[in-house]
């Protein structure tokens, strides 16, 4: 038995044989043919490329219909070097003029041209994709068939060294209980797959493919970022408990998945999704969301490398407020730094958390900000949707970003493009300014959306990931809690709708407080809103805000806390 | 648009070229290679596409994107053949309209 370690990246418990993935070598021969042999190879390479273009082809059609689109330049990619005359030149001469095998071949020019690429800044990424064809290509000399992901015969864990997106796309949904890989991370593409599937994964765990072979019985466990190799009866009896118990939840939750997000005594609550992709709408609305209160839309500029054209924001929004058939949509204009903007680049800020990020790169940088707001208010014309402006910290900012807005609609106006004038704008509460002016801020907007994520680390001068003060992280700091009932309050005098999108919404142990302090709108993810919502259901309004008053008046986040844990338990024993 | 017989001699062909710089902030990365090799290849004429003292098959896209050319560079399109011009135009077009990325 084996246990390593990785990062959560989809919740839930899943138990099923490996299937191993992409065993990276092929065997390649360093034979030298026979001349006459030559012609034949030359022949048996030409056809593998057009076999390996052939299957590209057919995969991006694939992703076309399950995946909006958002794959589709990188299969483009695959087959314009696939269809590469110097390539395919250089290859070929490779077999003529050493005599050596296709497989031979095509690795030494992949090879060579890796080196290229690896040296120069802005390529590096693009390896990846030369690595990709490599391997498509191989396979087709070897005569293997694509690992058929789309058929098969029983349940299995998907164990790879990453996933690349043509697999993605092609999985048999109804098989694969799991993913485990060795790279990645929270944001990378195995992690917003699963969690689109609803199946759980643990990604970045070193080296897992060097521990398991095809057939070895795996548990993955996605909520704590555990896996076991071949576990031995006692560790397989309490996995198989806590998938048990897992499923007897969920199935549970599935049954109020239509019900309303209301109270014991009918005081209703909005519950919608925060996705990244949309990929994740579906899932998203299965499990009970009212719409999605929060698109993540950086995530169009990871994948990618460099920034979306009008037509890429385009195609994943509309592919998201088609899914969401009327539902709300509120799109967040793009929240990151600059060193996402370049192919592998790194920032070159001392201090990026307070630097050039989000609405203040819009700013610099108009260019894009324009674009993606063409694109957005495209979509809104067959869309009840809402845009939502992150990092706002002053009436200057709010002010800049409607007028661009608006000079953006008389564009579209004046060549006759199609958009929701009434298009509702939004501005994030997750600075300490914007929570301090809130009631100059609401007569611009008509909404907040609380990013407590963001607000805590500003708020408490904290760097969550900085192992040395992480511990400082706490949403149920009295200045947190007080910044949030504040305002709630504004919102409520100026009549500006109020939403919370940071994962305190989605952490249980702060669902009576919220609803307590008469937050309606709570955006959370797709994993949680079951639970949220099933807590929601059970708790009583008038008890709620006692709740709040009573925990706003600790001076100890961890009295706090406690007092939270108790308020819950009376709830839905268990749930805390 | 220059016309230039780079070895003299008899039977040398004749090539067309422009220079060309390039605009949008992110230079010739993998799109907008993809893009110049899918217009070069559309052409019957032989095209390049040269920087400093390098020239590559316009119509590799591997080839285009080891120019490792970044906003500002200068680059020259060059093609020889039937439609030569018609390429060089198409070429110039694509680049100076900084590829719809701008």
């Amino acid at each position: 038995m084996v246990e390593k370690k990785g990062i959560a990246a989809s919740p839930g418990v899943a138990i099923a044989e490996a299937l191993v993935l992409d065993t990276r070598e092929f065997p390649i021969s360093h034979r030298k043919l026979h001349p006459s042999e030559v012609p034949a190879e030359k022949e048996r390479f030409e056809r593998s490329v057009e076999d390996a273009i052939a299957e590209v082809q057919s995969i991006q059609k694939l992703a076309a219909e399950k995946a909006g689109g958002e794959y589709l330049r990188i299969f483009d990619a695959h087959i314009s070097m696939l269809r590469d005359p110097e390539l395919r030149r250089e290859m070929l001469d490779a077999i003529e003029n050493s005599c050596c095998t296709a497989e031979f071949a095509v690795s030494s020019v992949i090879k060579k041209h890796a080196r290229v690429f690896l040296a120069a800044e802005f390529l590096k990424d693009r390896v990846r994709d030369l690595y990709d064809i490599e391997h498509a290509i191989h396979r087709h000399l070897q005569g293997l068939k694509r690992e058929d992901l789309g058929h098969l015969e029983s349940n299995v864990i998907i164990v790879a060294h990453d996933l690349t997106p043509s697999q993605t796309v092609t999985l048999d949904k109804s098989k694969v209980v799991a993913l485990a890989t060795d790279g990645g991370g929270r944001t990378s593409h195995t992690a917003i797959i699963a969690r689109a599937l609803g199946i759980p994964a643990v990604v970045g765990l070193g080296s897992l493919t060097a521990d398991v072979v095809a057939g070895d019985l795996l548990v993955v466990d996605g909520t704590a970022g555990d896996v076991v190799v071949n576990p031995d009866t006692r560790t397989l009896d309490r996995y198989h408990a806590k998938a048990r118990n897992l499923h007897e939840h969920e199935v549970r939750l599935a049954r109020i998945r239509q019900l309303p997000a209301e109270t014991a005594g009918g005081h209703r609550v909005h519950l919608y999704a925060n996705i990244e992709s949309p990929m994740e709408v579906d899932v998203a609305l299965q499990r009970g969301a009212e719409g999605v209160g929060l698109y993540r839309t950086e995530f169009l500029f990871f994948e990618k490398g460099s920034p979306p054209t009008e037509e890429e924001h385009f195609e994943a929004y509309h592919h998201v407020a088609k899914a969401l058939a009327g539902r709300p949509l509120t799109i967040r204009t793009f929240d990151m730094g600059g060193d996402k903007l370049e192919p592998g680049g790194i920032s070159t800020e001392k201090n990026p958390f307070l630097g050039c990020r989000s609405i203040r790169l819009c700013f610099q940088r108009m260019d894009l900000f324009r674009t993606q707001l063409r694109a957005i208010l495209r979509a809104s014309a067959d869309a009840k949707a809402s845009i939502l402006f992150p990092m706002i910290t002053d009436l200057r900012e709010v002010r800049l970003a409607k007028r661009v807005v608006h000079e953006t609609m008389a564009e579209l106006d004046e060549a006759g493009i199609p958009f929701d004038r009434n298009v509702q704008l939004g501005i994030m509460i997750e600075v300490p300014s914007a929570a301090l002016i809130a009631d100059l801020l609401a007569k611009e907007v008509d909404f907040f959306s609380i990013g407590t994520n963001d607000l805590v680390q500003y708020t408490l001068a904290v760097d969550r990931g900085n192992e040395c003060v992480s511990a400082l992280y706490q949403p149920a700091h009295p200045a947190i809690l007080r910044v949030v009932r504040d305002v709630i309050e504004v919102g409520r005098r100026k009549g500006t709708r109020v939403a919370m999108c940071g994962e305190m919404s989605g952490e249980l142990i702060f669902a009576v407080l919220l609803v307590g302090l008469g937050l309606t709108e709570f955006s959370v993810s797709p994993a949680v809103l079951p639970q949220v919502k099933e807590l929601i259901r059970s708790m009583d309004y008038d008890r709620a805000r006692e709740v709040a008053a009573r925990a706003l008046s600790f001076e100890d986040p961890e009295e706090t806390l406690q007092y939270l844990k108790e308020a819950t338990a009376e709830v839905v024993p268990g749930d805390a | 648009m220059l016309q230039t017989q780079p070895n003299v001699g008899a039977s040398t062909p004749t090539w067309l070229e422009e220079e060309v710089e390039v605009p949008n902030p992110q230079g010739i990365h993998a799109r907008p290679a993809m893009l110049i090799a899918k217009t070069a290849g559309a052409f019957k004429a032989q095209v390049a596409l040269g920087r400093n003292d390098v020239s590559v098959n316009a119509k590799s896209t591997i080839h285009v994107l080891t120019l490792v050319a970044e906003q500002g560079a200068r680059l020259v399109v060059r093609a020889c053949g039937e439609d030569a011009r018609e390429a060089v135009e198409a070429l110039v077009a694509l680049v100076r309209g900084g590829f719809d990325e701008m």
